[in-house]
C-alpha cells in the first residue's frame, strides 16, 4: 500500500541526507509502527507518505514512494488527498472550519463528493468516532481527546487508503488516549485501513501494531519486522519490554497480559524481596530545613496549624488552604488543602481539565484564588513582585519554549543572571546539556533540550520550589531518563518538586507522593506506590504485570534481583 | 467574596439536574432532552438583509424616537434569536463602539462648534485666536443647546447604523455567511475564515507569552513587556500558518478540475468586461451627461462580471456540505427588514418634518405614528426565527 524504493531525503543546507536509503513496503490493512529515538527522521518518512515532503517543505528526495500506486513525485499532497489521511502533532493546527461536522466535511467538500455521499459519510464517522453528541460544537470548546478523534474523523471521510499518524495520543490523558487508539483498532480491524504512525509512549500502543519498523539511529536503514522482534534490538522500548528483557523471556510480551502470564516465576522469586525505596523522601537533613519539621510531613495536610508555633521554622515551600478558584463559571479548584515540604516530589494526576494547571497557576500567581490562600515560602504568589517570586517558586509551563525569548542561548542565560550572580545559568546550562554552544537559537533545539534549557533559566533563582507542567511531552526514552535523573539530583538538594503529569511510568520513577486530582478536588493524596498501585489506569505497567506485590519501576526489580 | 464549602451538585452541566432532598412528589425530569437537535437553519444572509435595511431605515431620519425604537427593535431581535456562540458575545462590543462615536460627535461639536446657528448658550469656551487663512474653523467658542441637539440626533444616526451591522454578526456567523460565496470565490472566502479564525489564538498566545514573562521575574505589564512579547507572537502565528497550510494541502485544498480553454477565455472576457462595464455605468449614473447610457452599461456589466463568476466556478471541483437552504423563514425575515427599509424612505419623502425634527427653534421631538407602527414590523424575525435550545 504504501512503498519506499531506497528513499533519501536531504533537506536545503543540510549536509547530509535525515534519512537515508529507506526501503520497505507497508502491507495492505496493517498498523505498522515508526519506532526510534528523537532526531532520526520518523516525521520525514510520514511526510513523504503525503506528500509534503518535499513538495511543502523543499529538500531533495531520491528513491521513489508510492502510495495505492501512486507516485508522490507526480502527485502534490492535494492529490493525494483521497489516499492518504495525515494528522500531525498538533491538532489544533489542522483544523480549517470552526464546527465539528463543519471539519468532517471539509476534506469531502474539496474533493468535490457528492451532498448525499457527504451527509453519509458523516453521519456514518460521527458515529465510529462516538462525536455525534458534539456534532454542533465549536472545536475550541473541546477536550484534548475528543479534538484528536474530530482530527481523526477529519481526515477519514474522504475514505483514505491510508492513514499517517505523528505522535497522536503524545498529549492526551491515559483515557483520552485510550479513546483514540480504540479508534484505530477499529478502523484497521473493521475497515482495513493501512495505518503507519509513531509515538514516543510505547507502552501505549506497541500492543496494537502489527509490524514495527525500526529507525536506530539517525541515518540508518529502517528495518521491519514484527513487533516482538523489532522490540529485542530497539534502542528505545516501554518497560514492559525492559521487564521482559530483565526477566530474559522469549519472545517478549508486549502487553501487560502476555506477560503477567510468564511474571508467576518472576514474582515468587520476588516474594521475601521489599522494592528498594528509592523514590522515598531523602533521610538525611537538608540544610534549608530543621529536622523537628520534616519529622511530621506527612501529617501536615490534615494538621491545623497553631499560628504562633510556626514563626520559629522558616515557611515551607509551597501552603495552600482551603484553596478554591473560579474561572468563568467552572469551578476548576475545590477546597484544595495541602502542604509541600521541602526534597519532596509530588506528582499531581488526573484527567485533562481536572485542574492540574490550574493549581500550579495558583501557585506562581497567574491565578487569583476566589477564596482559601496559598504561600509559596511564606509570599502570597499573586501579590508579589515577579522579581521577588522567582526566587520562591519556578514554574516550567508546558510548551516550554514560552519561557524562552531571547535569539540565542547566551542572551537567555544573561536574561536569567539579572537575579543571580553572573554566569549562574550558564554554568546550570553546561550541566544540564553539555555541548550546547552560547550561539544556538532556542528554536533549533530540540525538545528535550529545549525543556532543559528552560529548567536551568528558572533554577538560576534558586527557587526552593520547582514546578513542571506535562514536561515529558515530546520526550523520547532517553531524554526521560535524563530529566529523570536531573530532578532526582534537585529533590535530594533540597528543592521542593511538583509534576503535574500524564505519564504514569514517570510519577512511579520519581514521585514520593502523588495527589490525583477529579473535578478540581483531591481524590487521593499519599505516598506514590500506595495511591498509584490502588488505582487501574494510573498504575504504571511493572505494578500490573507483578501486582499484589508493589512494585513501581523496572529499575526496583534490578536492584532487588541483583 | 467567599463561596464557602458549598458543592453545587451539577455545576458541570454534566445535565444531571439535582434531586430536591425534601420534595413532596416525584422528581419529574424536566422535558426529556433531545440534546443537540438543531433547528432547521437560517440562511445567514437573510440576518444579513433584515440589519441592513434596518440601517438604511435609520439613515431616512434623524428623529431620536424613531432612531431609539430601531435600536431597541434590533435589539429584542438579538436577544431572543441569538445563539450562544463566541461570535454572537460581539453585540455588545458594537453598542459600546456606538456609544463611543456618538460621545466623540458631541465633543467635536461642543469644541470645533457647529453651523447650527443657535441662542440658548450652555455654556462660553475659550475662544482660540486663528490667523486670516483658517477662516471658518473655529475653535472653543459657544456652546449652544442648538448645536449640540443637532449633533446628538446626527450621531444617534452613525450610532443605530453601527448596532444594526452589530446586530447581523450577533445573529449570523460571518463564516456561515461565507460559506455561501459562489465558488470562483471560495477560495478567498477561505483566506477571509482562516484570518477570522487566527485573531483569536493571536491573543490568547499574547496571554501566554506575557504570562510566562511573569515566571521569567519581568513584570508582566507596560509597554516593554508587550514588545517583548510581539516577536515570540509573530513567530508563534507564522508557524501555525505553516503548519494548517500543510494541513490544508494535504487535505486537498486548492484542486482544481481541467477546463477547456474556451471556457477559460470566455470567463476572463467576461469578468473583465464586465467590471469595465461597472466602472463606466457607474460613472454615468453619477455625471449629468451619461444618465441616459449610464444605467444600462451599469446593468449590462453586471450580468456580465456575473456570468464571468459563474463560469469561473467551474474550476473549482467543490461541493458543499449541508448548504444553508433559503425557506420561508429567510423571506419572511428578509420582507420584514425591507418592509421597513421601503416605509420609512417613503414617509421621509411625504413628511420630512416628521422624520427630521427641527433645531431651530429648539422643539421637543414628536414620534410620528406611522413610521414608529413601520418600525415595529422589524420585530417579525423575533417570533419566526428558530430557537436556539438553551
Amino acid at each position: 500500500m504504501i512503498r519506499f524504493e531506497d528513499v533519501s531525503v536531504t533537506y536545503d543546507g543540510a549536509p547530509e541526507p535525515t534519512v537515508r536509503s529507506v526501503d520497505f513496503e507497508v502491507p495492505e490493512g496493517e498498523l505498522v509502527l515508526l519506532v526510534g529515538p528523537s532526531g532520526v527522521g520518523k516525521s520525514t518518512i510520514l511526510g513523504a507518505v503525503s506528500g509534503l515532503v518535499p513538495h511543502f517543505t523543499g529538500g531533495t528526495l531520491r528513491g521513489r514512494v508510492t502510495v495505492a500506486g501512486r507516485d508522490t513525485r507526480t502527485h502534490k499532497p492535494r492529490e493525494l488527498a483521497d489516499v492518504v489521511g495525515t494528522v500531525g502533532q498538533d491538532p489544533l493546527s489542522h483544523f480549517v472550519t470552526d464546527t465539528v461536522e463543519d471539519e468532517l466535511a471539509y476534506g469531502m467538500e474539496s474533493l468535490g463528493l457528492a451532498p448525499d455521499v457527504m451527509r453519509r459519510r458523516v453521519e456514518e464517522t460521527l458515529d465510529l468516532l462516538g462525536l455525534a453528541d458534539l456534532r454542533d460544537r465549536p472545536i475550541a470548546t473541546l477536550s484534548g481527546g475528543q479534538q484528536q478523534r474530530v482530527a481523526i474523523g477529519s481526515v477519514l471521510t474522504p475514505h483514505p487508503r491510508a492513514l499517517v499518524l505523528d505522535e497522536p495520543t503524545s498529549a492526551l490523558d491515559p483515557a483520552a488516549a485510550e479513546e483514540v487508539l480504540a479508534v484505530l483498532q477499529r478502523l484497521v480491524h473493521d475497515l482495513g485501513t493501512t495505518v503507519l504512525m509513531t509515538e514516543h509512549r510505547l507502552e501505549r500502543v506497541i500492543q496494537y501494531a502489527d509490524q514495527v519498523a525500526l529507525l536506530p539511529s539517525p541515518g540508518a536503514t529502517p528495518v521491519l519486522g514484527p513487533p516482538a522482534e523489532g522490540m529485542a534490538v530497539s534502542p528505545v522500548y516501554p518497560p514492559v519490554v525492559d521487564l521482559g528483557r530483565l526477566a530474559g523471556w522469549t519472545p517478549l510480551p508486549l502487553t501487560v497480559r502476555d506477560a503477567r502470564r510468564r511474571a508467576a516465576d518472576l514474582r515468587t522469586r520476588l516474594t521475601d524481596k521489599e522494592p528498594e525505596q528509592h523514590n522515598s523522601p531523602p533521610a538525611a537533613p537538608t540544610p534549608t530545613v530543621p529536622a523537628a519539621r520534616r519529622s511530621s510531613r506527612f501529617h501536615l495536610p490534615f494538621r491545623k496549624r497553631p499560628a504562633p508555633a510556626v514563626r520559629s521554622t522558616p515557611a515551607p515551600p509551597a501552603e495552600v488552604h482551603s484553596l478554591s478558584v473560579r474561572r468563568a463559571h467552572i469551578q476548576a479548584l475545590r477546597e484544595i488543602t495541602l502542604t509541600i515540604a521541602p526534597g519532596e516530589t509530588i506528582a499531581l494526576m488526573g484527567r485533562n481539565g481536572a485542574g492540574k494547571s490550574t493549581l500550579l497557576n495558583a501557585l506562581v500567581g497567574l491565578v487569583e484564588p476566589s477564596s482559601g490562600s496559598v504561600r509559596a515560602a511564606g509570599a502570597v504568589p499573586h501579590r508579589t513582585p515577579p522579581r521577588d517570586l522567582v526566587r520562591r517558586v519556578g514554574l516550567v509551563p508546558q510548551e516550554p519554549r514560552d519561557l524562552l525569548y531571547a535569539d540565542t542561548v547566551a542572551a537567555e542565560c544573561t536574561a536569567a543572571d539579572e537575579d543571580a550572580a553572573p554566569g549562574t545559568c550558564r554554568a546550570l546550562v553546561s550541566d544540564l546539556l553539555p555541548g550546547i554552544t552560547d550561539d544556538t537559537h532556542p528554536r533549533d533545539l530540540s525538545e528535550g533540550q529545549r525543556l532543559a534549557l528552560a529548567l536551568a533559566v528558572v533554577l538560576t533563582a534558586r527557587p526552593p520550589l520547582l514546578l513542571l507542567d506535562e514536561p515529558t511531552r515530546g520526550l523520547d526514552y532517553a531524554a526521560k531518563a535524563r530529566l529523570v535523573a536531573l530532578l532526582q539530583g534537585l529533590a535530594a538538594e533540597g528543592h521542593a518538586i511538583v509534576l503535574a503529569t500524564h505519564d504514569v511510568e514517570l510519577a512511579a520513577e520519581l514521585a514520593h507522593r502523588v495527589i490525583l486530582l477529579a473535578e478540581g478536588e483531591v481524590i487521593a493524596d499519599g505516598p506514590a506506590a500506595d495511591v498509584v498501585v490502588a488505582s487501574p489506569s494510573f498504575a504504571p505497567q511493572v505494578t500490573k504485570i507483578l501486582a499484589p506485590q508493589k512494585w513501581l519501576t523496572v529499575a526496583q526489580v534490578r536492584a532487588a534481583l541483583a | 467574596m467567599s463561596t464557602g464549602p458549598t458543592r453545587p451538585a451539577g455545576s458541570r452541566a454534566t445535565g444531571v439536574p439535582p434531586v430536591p432532598a425534601t420534595s413532596g412528589t416525584l422528581p419529574v425530569p424536566t422535558s426529556t432532552p433531545t440534546p443537540h437537535r438543531r433547528p432547521t437553519p437560517l440562511h445567514p444572509g437573510a440576518w444579513w438583509l433584515w440589519s441592513l435595511c434596518l440601517g438604511t431605515a435609520a439613515t431616512r431620519t434623524t428623529n431620536p424616537l424613531l432612531l431609539t425604537l430601531l435600536i431597541a427593535t434590533s435589539a429584542y431581535v438579538v436577544a431572543t434569536c441569538r445563539p450562544s456562540t463566541p461570535w454572537s458575545r460581539s453585540y455588545g462590543a458594537f453598542v459600546k463602539l456606538a456609544l463611543a462615536v456618538l460621545l466623540i460627535r458631541l465633543l467635536f461639536a461642543a469644541a470645533l462648534g457647529s453651523p447650527i446657528p443657535g441662542t440658548h448658550v450652555i455654556v462660553a469656551l475659550p475662544e482660540l485666536p486663528l490667523p486670516d487663512w483658517a477662516q471658518g474653523i473655529r475653535l472653543g467658542g459657544q456652546v449652544t443647546v442648538e448645536s449640540l441637539l443637532f449633533a446628538l440626533y446626527d450621531g444617534l444616526k452613525l450610532a443605530t447604523l453601527l448596532i444594526c451591522v452589530g446586530a447581523a454578526n450577533a445573529l449570523a456567523n460571518p463564516t456561515r455567511l461565507l460559506k455561501s460565496l459562489p465558488g470562483a470565490l471560495y477560495e478567498m472566502g477561505v483566506a477571509v475564515v482562516v484570518a477570522l479564525t487566527f485573531a483569536p489564538n493571536l491573543i490568547a498566545d499574547a496571554q501566554r507569552l506575557r504570562a510566562a514573562r511573569r515566571l521569567r521575574g519581568r513584570p508582566d505589564k507596560g509597554i516593554r513587556g508587550l514588545l517583548h512579547v510581539g516577536l515570540p507572537v509573530l513567530e508563534g502565528a507564522l508557524e501555525r500558518s505553516v503548519a494548517l497550510a500543510a494541513a490544508m494541502d494535504a487535505r486537498g485544498y486548492g484542486r482544481t478540475a481541467d477546463v477547456p480553454a474556451r471556457i477559460r477565455h470566455t470567463t476572463t472576457a467576461l469578468t473583465l468586461g464586465g467590471l469595465l462595464g461597472v466602472c463606466a455605468g457607474t460613472y454615468g449614473v453619477l455625471t449629468a451627461e451619461g444618465a441616459a447610457y449610464g444605467l444600462p452599461v451599469l446593468l449590462a456589466g453586471v450580468t456580465a462580471a456575473l456570468a464571468g463568476l459563474h463560469l469561473g466556478g467551474r474550476r473549482s471541483l467543490r461541493t458543499r456540505y449541508r448548504p444553508d437552504p433559503w425557506g420561508t423563514r429567510a423571506w419572511l425575515i428578509t420582507a420584514s427588514g425591507v418592509t421597513v427599509a421601503a416605509l420609512l424612505t417613503l414617509a421621509a419623502s411625504a413628511d420630512p418634518q416628521a422624520l427630521h425634527p427641527g433645531v431651530v427653534p429648539l422643539t421637543a421631538p414628536a414620534l410620528p405614528l406611522w413610521p414608529a407602527a413601520a418600525v415595529l414590523l422589524g420585530l417579525l424575525p423575533a417570533f419566526v426565527a428558530p430557537k436556539e435550545p438553551s
